[in-house]
């Protein structure tokens, strides 16, 4: 019984394929349709640009055969005479999901992360799987390609939307009549990766971004040393990978600065990504436009925030409720900028909404022709079709769309929609078009009748003076059924009438409400289109708020420039003195001079008299600015960057300037014995990532010790090291393992190149350096001593709780401490953490500073330094170097910064009070002679960012009332991080 | 099981031996001479002069006469000491280290769970308050909708009954948010979203107090713990400690506490009660506003927010007190800057000093006896060597709680002299 159903199966599929020469046929006689179809008098654009009034296409056999203006009709043709209808190619989604299951998460594996791989002949990394073949997944889904074909759209490009290395996509011809054989028009079309984990697998690493950036570097070394055959097991991941080598490349980045992150891995291997972006490009165009890549770009346009409740309007941020505004001006300002883009269903929550977020876009300025192009050539480029897809030159497939009129206008009605030479129809092209005013008389009265909305689904209105009834249409083949009600719905009126070719008019039968029939006729006196170009004339221009450098709150309309300043009379801090009435002058980013009776000149006067001026506070500890701290998929990511992950746009940034911050160093977390490489930041607000980062910045690494490595305070039990004891050994293994790794490397074999390694062995080699972070005395003296074993020093020790009782040991060994002023009782390895930790140091001849590791305590660091004086009676002197030269020195740029003396970078702070004083603030502060932050500006800020709330706010009520979709107030918040934020 | 014990004989023994010795009764008069008095109430005086015996203030001036032993502090700086509202202190020892843990129960309405008897008069987190002039704290149980009822200790106790100023003094409600945070484990975003049980909340905690009032007017056989605790709200002999944040839920808590019949409600939080100055003094509502050392919840509030919160409310004429509820108990012990800091804003310094000391023992019903040096209190107070709102200069040499010359060394002093003699003697 089942092998007869599965044989009756198979033929009716047989039957339904088109036939293929080589296949037998028992259902009948082999026939073929070699026959044309010509579509004549139409308006074809071939291209977006390549537009033919009058034209004719000719097809056969599912592709264009010839397009234009004089093309001879061959006898055995279909005629079909399109006069003042319009033909398209039809659309391209080059980032589409259609028809492959979406992956399904993997069920919870206990509470214990696991570590390692589950595949075997694979990468060692699960969520690399470049051999995923879309095509073995797919399966066609006639339901969705009718949504898909309504939509416009006639070829996608579809992928298994998961993993970081996602394998190969299935390009697919959205065609219900033909069969795999016709419709899958490539079945590895090109491959794509992401930096998100699969969700099918549960494998640890990477648990970051960062991580994510650095396992795809890493794939790429090792493809290239597999590539060259100098790995003796198979890995069918990286075989796969070189297999795919030569097919476009798209990164799945989405927005937020990875489209920058991803094409920055692309430049490191000389592969230009298509990378998919996230919608928020126009706030950092010009770094788009760097990227030289082509993006996919998606429609996902905002609703309006719901703001009818005052309260809760007050938690929607400045930087989102200007994201309503402005993210439909993206595709726009791509194209000014003369970014290449195609335009992608992906992120709309119904493929539905893809007209009128198109509408949208080109309200908001997109060009007719640039839409055209995202929809059809840009799409084919990228998935290297061009030659097949995405336009109506001979040759291609006949993909195409008959429209009423311009594709991309609001009362265009679209006809159909062909696939291969099959006609689909979306809305029959031969009913007429009814739509418009009329006059309608009916019993011996006359009324006013507009009919609009769709055009095969029309809408009526029908009037008696200003009294409206209410009406009802019907309208299916060429039959209008119309009917009002009056005396508040008693008495109904029907009509009935036959649509004419020949007259815009309609007539015919009516009944009345007492059931006589009589007859009615509409004298039709403005026709549709007429209005809609009217009521699109008169629909006004968006109105947009401006951008500021961050585009957040607190951003500036222009970037703040480098100015000549002059402080005359102030209490001048240089570092090892205090000095009275001085005057300090400022040229080109640079101290000058410092002295007294200081001559201007065209330098900005600033009368400091009362007032404190110290170098700008450093923060050795910070994790403001960042999007992810920590790497915790392994004991090791010394592979891992925080440059890959920094964030300009994080308010904290600024309140550390108004704390009178100019350096942080961004450190990793502590998740892991060696961490990863830091970021040495300058708070440049208002420059993106590349511009916070300090110039010609010191090689940082990050290692950590104790509890948080050990994972005591969380429910992980599996990863080694799991005691103090296992922490040395696993320092021991990895720097022995990168010595012999440099050693290999300069002895001139061939070697796998290694990020870990290589850094690991750049702190060997006395390049980069670490900042470990540490708590208890016997993982302190640890350290000290595997360092020396290796023949190198610690560089700072960070936290550092326990550091007064190894404090002599320290100050031999060379290494700094950089610890809290008073943080203790959090956890048990904090017990002996005190106060007068930073005095005691500092006493035995430590270089000492005071971090933060918090975005609270970063900005009042200047009042940290101030209690060394409290605990332990550190000089007024030695207590200000903890926050400025002190961790200048541990940080190696203190010859750049971190104290005031001629010839340094001005990294100023202005104080209204003693710098220390829980009572001062920071009046100005100053980076290269840059004032980023300044008491009066921020004034102005507030003012500004209110006025403009209430702007939107007021835009989002008229939204609303105006029948606008919104969504509930939310407040977007990034979690603050500290060392132990996973 | 062998691990956990060890661990916890650890910190027992760590704990134990830390511990100050509490300080012997006052057993003659002393005078505090030339010293500038902060009086804890808006004033000053200049070269004063202050007596205490039997643990009382006797007399303070600038022309009192010297009686008993007598202190130099010319120069000097006294203060009332300090309060602390809203903390957990010595309910916790270790955050991380889960058995030394007791601050948070099983149960959402619990009013009948109280901290006193679980406050270790010894804990070194304790002990490690007084040298910054904290003398003085409000024991607070946490989480859950009503977590429980406080009690008002002293810091320098053998036991907790020794400790005890004011023995179950208030009940504290956590009034529900009309946002809560993203769910991220589950998929959410992160950041808030309407919280759509905020009235469902609400009728929780309108039908507990409804509940606690009917049971309260007639006498039952089989007792209701929870209901039974929560008489004094009512009886006004306890206060409710109300703790919101936003506008409408402070509008919504008030109300509803007040329609439930209870007489004496503090406002702990109020990160936008300066928007409702008005309805707050005419229903006489004190508030506990958050401690300055925060960041500001919203993205677009000024920098500053937090700093010139515990002002905007002062200058609308409510009776402020500063906490650090939300903050790890070993942080109270930054109190006096948290009040520091608002002085940066504007506020006067004697202003400031109100809101850790005559304001707070005011709103905790305890002024009578503390918060302010005035003949007839509690001779709890120190010296300092300057002023004690500023981190450099809050050095203190003497600190005495009714009267009784306390330690000021702690387990962080020993460790510090411990470690100097070692270095400084080799």
């Amino acid at each position: 019984m089942k092998l007869r159903l599965l044989t009756l199966a198979l033929l009716w599929c047989g039957a339904s394929l088109f036939a293929q020469d080589y296949f037998p046929e028992n259902d009948g006689v082999k026939s073929k349709n070699n026959n044309y179809y010509a579509f004549t008098n139409a308006k074809i654009y071939v291209t977006p640009t390549q537009v033919i009034q009058n034209g004719t296409l000719l097809i056969q056999n599912g592709k264009v055969v010839q397009v234009g203006s004089s093309v001879v009709i061959p006898k055995n043709a279909v005629v079909e005479n399109l006069s003042g209808k319009s033909i398209y190619p039809s659309f391209i989604d080059a980032f589409s999901s259609f028809g492959v299951e979406k992956p399904k998460r993997a069920p919870g594996g206990g509470r214990s992360p696991q570590y390692e791989a589950t595949r075997e002949g694979f990468y060692w990394n699960d969520h690399i799987m470049p051999e995923n073949k879309a095509v073995e997944k797919f399966k066609y889904d006639s339901k969705k390609a009718g949504e898909l074909r309504k939509a416009g759209f006639g070829v996608v490009n579809a992928h298994i939307q998961d993993a970081i290395a996602r394998g190969t996509g299935v390009m697919v011809a959205l065609n219900d009549d033909g069969g795999d054989a016709d419709r899958i028009l490539e079945d590895a079309s090109a491959q794509y990766f992401s930096f998100s984990k699969s969700v099918t697998k549960r494998q640890s690493y990477p648990t970051s971004l960062m991580g994510a950036t650095a396992l795809m570097r890493q794939l790429y070394y090792d493809m290239d040393w597999y590539a060259k055959g100098n790995v003796t097991t198979k890995d069918r991941s990286i075989e796969a990978l070189i297999e795919n080598k030569n097919l476009p490349q798209i990164f799945a980045a989405g927005g937020n600065g990875n489209v920058q992150r991803a094409d920055k891995i692309g430049d490191q291997f000389g592969i230009q990504y298509t990378i998919l972006a996230g919608g928020d490009e126009y706030a950092h165009v010009d770094a788009i436009k760097n990227t030289n890549a082509k993006l996919i770009v998606p429609l996902n346009f905002p609703k309006a925030y719901d703001v009818s409740d005052p309260y809760a309007a007050q938690y929607i941020n400045l930087k989102d409720m200007r994201h309503w505004n402005l993210a439909p001006t993206n595709p726009k300002v791509l194209a000014d900028n003369g970014v290449q883009f195609s335009l992608t269903l992906h992120n709309l929550k119904s493929t539905g909404d893809f007209k009128t977020m198109l509408m949208k876009a080109i309200k908001h300025g997109l060009s007719k022709t640039k839409a055209l192009e995202a929809l059809t050539t840009t799409p084919a480029s990228i998935l290297g079709a061009s030659n097949k897809i995405g336009s109506l030159q001979s040759g291609r497939h006949a993909n195409f769309l008959i429209a009423s009129g311009d594709i991309f206008d609001k009362s265009t009605t679209l006809y159909e929609n062909w696939v291969q030479g099959q006609k689909n129809v979306i809305n029959d092209k031969d009913q007429k078009d009814i739509r418009g005013d009329y006059d309608l008389s009916a019993g011996g009265l006359t009324y006013k009748m507009a009919i609009s909305g769709e055009a095969s689904k029309p809408k009526i209105e029908i009037k008696q003076d200003t009294l409206k009834h209410k009406s009802k249409l019907a309208y299916k083949n060429d039959w209008v059924n119309f009917s009002f009600s009056t005396d508040e719905g008693k008495k109904t009126c029907r009509m009935t009438g036959k649509v004419s070719k020949n007259s815009d008019n309609l007539k015919g039968r009516l009944i009345l409400p007492n059931g006589k029939e009589s007859s009615f006729n509409a004298i039709k006196t403005t026709s549709f289109e007429e209005k809609e170009k009217k009521a699109d004339e008169a629909v006004e221009k968006p109105e947009l708020v401006a951008m500021t450098y961050p585009n957040i709150g607190y951003g500036y309309a222009t970037k703040p420039q480098q100015e000549n300043m002059l402080f005359k009379n102030a209490t001048v801090w240089t570092g090892e003195a205090v000095l009275e009435n001085t005057d300090v002058f400022v040229k080109n980013g640079k101290i000058s001079k410092v002295g007294t009776n200081l001559s201007a000149g065209s330098a900005k006067v600033i009368d400091a008299t009362g007032k404190h001026l110290t170098a700008g506070v450093i923060d050795e500890h910070s994790h403001i600015g960042a999007l992810a701290i920590n790497e915790a998929g392994h004991n090791s990511s010394a592979e891992v960057k925080m440059t890959d992950v920094v964030d300009p746009l994080d308010i904290d940034l600024y309140r550390n300037l108004a704390g009178g911050v100019t350096t942080i160093q961004l450190l990793h977390g502590s998740a892991n014995p060696i961490g990863g490489r830091s970021a040495i930041l300058r708070l440049k607000w208002g420059e993106d990532a590349e511009g916070l980062i300090f110039p010609n910045m010191p090689k940082f690494i990050k290692f950590a010790l104790g509890e948080n490595v050990k994972q005591s305070n969380w429910q992980s039990f599996s990863r080694f090291p799991q005691t103090r004891m296992g922490v040395e050994q696993a320092f021991m293994n990895y720097f022995q393992m990168a010595k012999e790794y440099d050693a290999k490397k300069k002895s001139g074999q061939a070697y796998r190149y290694d990020e870990e390694m290589e850094t690991i062995a750049e702190i060997l080699n006395g390049e980069r350096f670490i900042s470990c972070h540490s708590y208890v005395q016997s993982e302190i003296n640890m350290l000290m001593k595997v360092a020396e074993k290796f023949n190198f020093k610690v560089n700072t020790f960070t936290h550092i709780l326990e550091g007064y009782k190894v404090a002599d040991k320290m100050a031999e060994h060379g290494v700094g401490g950089s610890t809290f002023s008073d943080w203790w009782a959090y956890k048990y390895e904090v017990n002996d953490a005190i106060p007068y930790n930073a005095a005691i140091m500092n006493s035995q001849g430590v270089t000492v500073a005071i971090n933060s590791d918090d975005a609270e305590m970063s900005r009042r660091l200047n009042q940290e330094a101030g209690k060394t004086i409290k605990y332990g009676g550190m000089s007024e002197i030695d207590a200000w170097k903890t926050v400025t030269l002190n961790p200048a020195k541990l940080l190696h740029i203190d010859d750049r910064v971190g104290s005031i003396e001629a010839g340094k970078d001005a990294d100023l702070t202005l104080w209204t009070d003693h710098p220390m004083s829980v009572y001062a603030k920071a009046e100005k502060t100053i980076i290269e002679g840059v004032v980023y932050f300044d008491l009066a500006k921020d004034k102005m800020q507030r003012e500004a960012i209110q006025k403009e709330r209430t702007k939107l706010i007021n835009m989002m009520l008229k939204e609303k009332s105006g029948g606008g979709k919104t969504q509930a107030p939310k407040q977007k918040k990034k979690p603050r991080f500290e060392c132990e934020t996973l | 099981m062998k691990k956990i014990n060890f661990l916890i004989a650890l910190v027992w023994s760590f704990a134990g031996l830390a511990q100050q010795t509490p300080a012997p009764e006052q057993t003659e008069a002393i005078t505090i001479t030339g010293t500038t008095a902060h009086i804890g109430n808006g004033t000053v005086i200049e070269n004063c002069s202050i007596v205490f015996e039997n643990g009382k203030i006797t007399a303070i001036g600038s022309s009192v006469t010297a009686k008993g032993k007598s202190i130099d502090a010319s120069g000097k700086h006294i203060y009332p000491g300090f309060i602390a509202p809203g903390k957990s202190l010595g309910l916790v020892e270790v955050n991380a280290v889960r058995a030394s843990n007791d601050q948070d129960e099983l149960g959402d309405f619990i009013p009948h769970i109280r901290s006193l008897i679980a406050y270790n008069a010894e804990s070194k987190v304790v002990e490690s308050m007084r040298p910054n002039g904290v003398l003085l704290a409000q024991i607070t149980p946490k989480g859950g909708r009503i977590s429980g009822t406080s009690s008002i200790v002293q810091f320098d106790a053998w036991n907790w009954e020794d400790a005890a100023v004011k023995v179950d003094d208030g009940i504290h409600l956590n009034w529900p948010g009309t946002f809560r945070r993203g769910r991220w484990w589950l998929g959410e975003p992160r950041g808030y979203q309407p919280n759509k049980n905020y009235q469902k909340n609400i009728d929780a905690v309108k039908s507990f107090m409804a509940n606690s009032l009917a049971y309260g007017k007639a006498s039952v056989k089989e007792k209701n713990q929870a209901f039974a605790a929560m008489q004094g709200l009512f009886d006004g002999s306890q206060k409710l400690y109300l703790y919101a944040q936003g506008e409408k839920e402070i509008l919504d808590g008030i109300t509803t506490a007040k329609d439930a019949g209870v007489k004496n409600i503090v406002l702990v939080g109020g990160y936008h009660a300066y928007k409702i100055t008005d309805f707050l003094k005419q229903h006489n509502i004190p508030v506990l506003v958050n401690f300055t050392h925060t960041l500001p919840n919203f993205e677009d509030d000024d920098y500053d927010f937090t700093f010139k919160l515990p002002k905007l409310l002062v200058d609308a004429g409510l009776l402020v007190g500063l906490q650090n509820a939300s903050a790890s108990n070993f942080q109270t012990r930054n109190l006096p800057f948290y009040a520091g800091q608002v002085v940066a804003q504007g506020l006067g310094k004697e202003k400031a000093l109100q809101l850790i000391s005559g304001n707070t023992a005011k709103i905790l019903g305890i002024d009578a006896d503390y918060g302010t040096l005035e003949v007839g209190k509690s001779a709890t107070f120190f010296v300092s060597d300057g002023d004690a709102l500023d981190m450099r200069t809050n050095q203190l040499s003497h600190a005495f709680i009714n009267g009784r010359a306390i330690s000021l060394e702690t387990h962080q002093t020993k460790l510090w002299k411990r470690y100097m003699e070692k270095f400084e003697g080799k």
